[in-house]
């Protein structure tokens, strides 16, 4: 079953053309790691998929449902907000620095959105924040404030927090890449879990080695257009494209 | 006159002074954070004949925001005249430019109105400066979580809005104490007026001296409860 349809995605800043004809099919249960140079347009294109900026044309598809699509004129047309927000529910996003809710201590953080969203009763959104928090090895940090805690633990709240909303499919943008680099383990090793659990996941990352442990497909772009993508074997060991090749050359020479 | 009767005399013009400080804070604190989305308000209803790029004038006649533009000039107006003129207008002006006759009650409601449209024009410039510099990921995080727009400016904006601009807030809380004392402008007897006519009356300088403690110790209760609000909001960073 398909999750996820992003169909011919095209997004453009003003003059600059930032995705250009971009085609991603997400499937339960996948993997995708998108790779590629920065400045390709990775996190636009998850911006685009997470409702965050408008793309300007191409279709976009959660579990069969339109969240956008463009007609016959070439006009993109997003579906109401009452649409909007049942499709905003099929996703999670968790961002490069974590954005989690400084106000708010970790449990509240995480079951907020459950009570006030997704209007689940307050005791059944404690269990299932406790059992996830539980699981990460966050326990005893379910009464701390963001500020105390350190960047990998931050950011395995943040995740905690997408997946107690149920998504069909987790985004990640460069989960670890504001971390020390001895804080980025915990956090893959918590993303590695949810695979074997057979999340849908969509992760945009500059760590090689582990697109190539977890994920099922490889997307390479570069200047807003999927290079190349595959199975992580074709891609990240023997890519067909001198493009593909040159950029994991950068990271094959420590 | 004793000591005992001017201080009598000065305590009651006190609680009026006290009153004009409470009802401002209640009308204009709220006030202030309307005036503050007008402030931000980016409406463009003109923005259609921008399809015509052809002409300058329309391109600038296309970019007008009317509700910012009407607001940008309520707010410099406020900042930019005496207090005590925009009293006087509010007094006189409904007699001087409308003609309408006053009765004496109105001299209390004009101290009131002048009060909270001259401290909400502040605490709205307030409002903004705390409400543009959150970081636009918590934002994105309450939106990719569902959160309506009300929502997230209630549950997630606000307070953390509230804890940048307590320090500032605290300022102009301050300087309406004292700001009180204006109200002698249009004869309105509080404090400050009661302790003018009082000294002049009696040739002494003693009323101003009890004024000025009366103040000065309204002013360090009003410092040391804005210090425990910025003390409870320590909770987070
Ligand atoms: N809001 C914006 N306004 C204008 N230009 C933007 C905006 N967001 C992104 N861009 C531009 O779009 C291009 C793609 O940016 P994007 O952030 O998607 O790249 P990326 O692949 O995620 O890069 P990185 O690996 O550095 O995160 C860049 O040239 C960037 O400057
Ligand atoms: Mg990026």
């Amino acid at each position: 079953m398909k999750v996820l349809e992003l169909n011919n995605i095209k997004k453009a800043f003003g003059d600059l053309s930032v995705l250009q004809d971009i085609t991603v099919t997400v499937n339960k249960g996948e993997v995708v790691a998108i790779i590629g140079p920065s400045g390709s347009g990775k996190s636009t294109l998850l911006r685009c998929a997470t409702l965050l900026e408008t793309i300007d044309s191409g279709e976009i598809i959660y579990l069969g449902e339109h969240a956008a699509r463009t007609d016959a004129s070439g006009h993109v047309q997003y579906e109401d907000a009452e649409q909007l927000k049942n499709i905003r529910s099929y996703f999670g996003l968790v961002f490069q620095n974590f954005n989690l809710f400084p106000h708010y201590s970790v449990m509240k953080n995480v079951t907020d959105a459950l009570i006030s969203v997704q209007k689940v009763q307050k005791g059944k959104a404690k269990e299932r924040a406790s059992a996830l928090l539980e699981k990460m090895g966050l326990q005893d940090k379910a009464d701390c404030y963001p500020y105390q805690l350190s960047g990998g633990q931050q950011q395995r709240v943040s995740i905690v927090r997408a997946l107690a909303m149920n998504p069909e499919v987790l985004f990640f943008d460069e989960p670890t890449s504001a971390l020390d680099p001895e804080l980025t383990g915990e956090v893959l090793k918590v993303i590695r879990s949810l695979s074997e659990d057979n999340m849908t996941m969509v992760i945009v990352t500059h760590e090689m080695q582990f697109a190539q442990q977890i994920a099922d497909t490889v997307y390479f772009m570069d200047a807003g257009r999927v290079v190349e993508k595959g199975s992580p074997e074709s891609v990240l060991q023997s890519p067909k494209e001198e493009r593909t090749q040159r950029f994991l050359e950068r990271y094959s020479t420590p | 006159m004793t000591l005992g009767t001017i201080i009598t005399q000065l305590a009651n013009g006190l609680l009026k002074s006290i009153l004009i400080f409470s009802l401002t804070l209640i009308g204009s604190l709220p006030l202030g954070l309307f005036v503050a989305f007008g402030r931000m308000n980016r409406w463009t209803p003109f923005k259609k004949f921008a399809l015509n790029k052809k002409s300058r004038l329309i391109g600038l006649v296309s970019s007008i925001k009317p509700v910012q533009m009407l607001i940008k000039l309520y707010i410099s107006l406020m900042r930019g005249t005496p207090l005590m003129l925009q009293l006087m207008v509010v007094y006189f002006g409904p007699y001087y430019l409308l003609g309408i006759s006053i009765g004496q009650n109105y001299r209390f409601y004009a101290v009131i109105i002048g009060f909270i449209l001259n401290y909400a024009a502040y605490f709205a410039e307030i409002y903004r400066s705390g409400i543009e510099s959150m970081p636009v990921g918590q934002y994105e995080a309450a939106a990719v979580l569902g959160y309506s727009k009300a929502q997230t400016f209630i549950k997630i904006i606000l307070p953390q809005v509230i804890k940048r601009i307590l320090p500032a807030i605290t300022n102009e809380v301050i300087t309406l104490v004292k700001d009180t004392s204006l109200a002698f402008a249009i004869a309105y007897t509080e404090m400050f007026t009661l302790a003018r006519k009082i000294a002049s009356s009696q040739t002494t300088l003693v009323p101003f001296v009890v004024a000025g403690i009366f103040y000065y110790f309204f002013n360090l209760l009003v410092a040391w409860f804005m210090e425990r609000c910025e003390n409870k909001l320590n909770y987070f960073r």
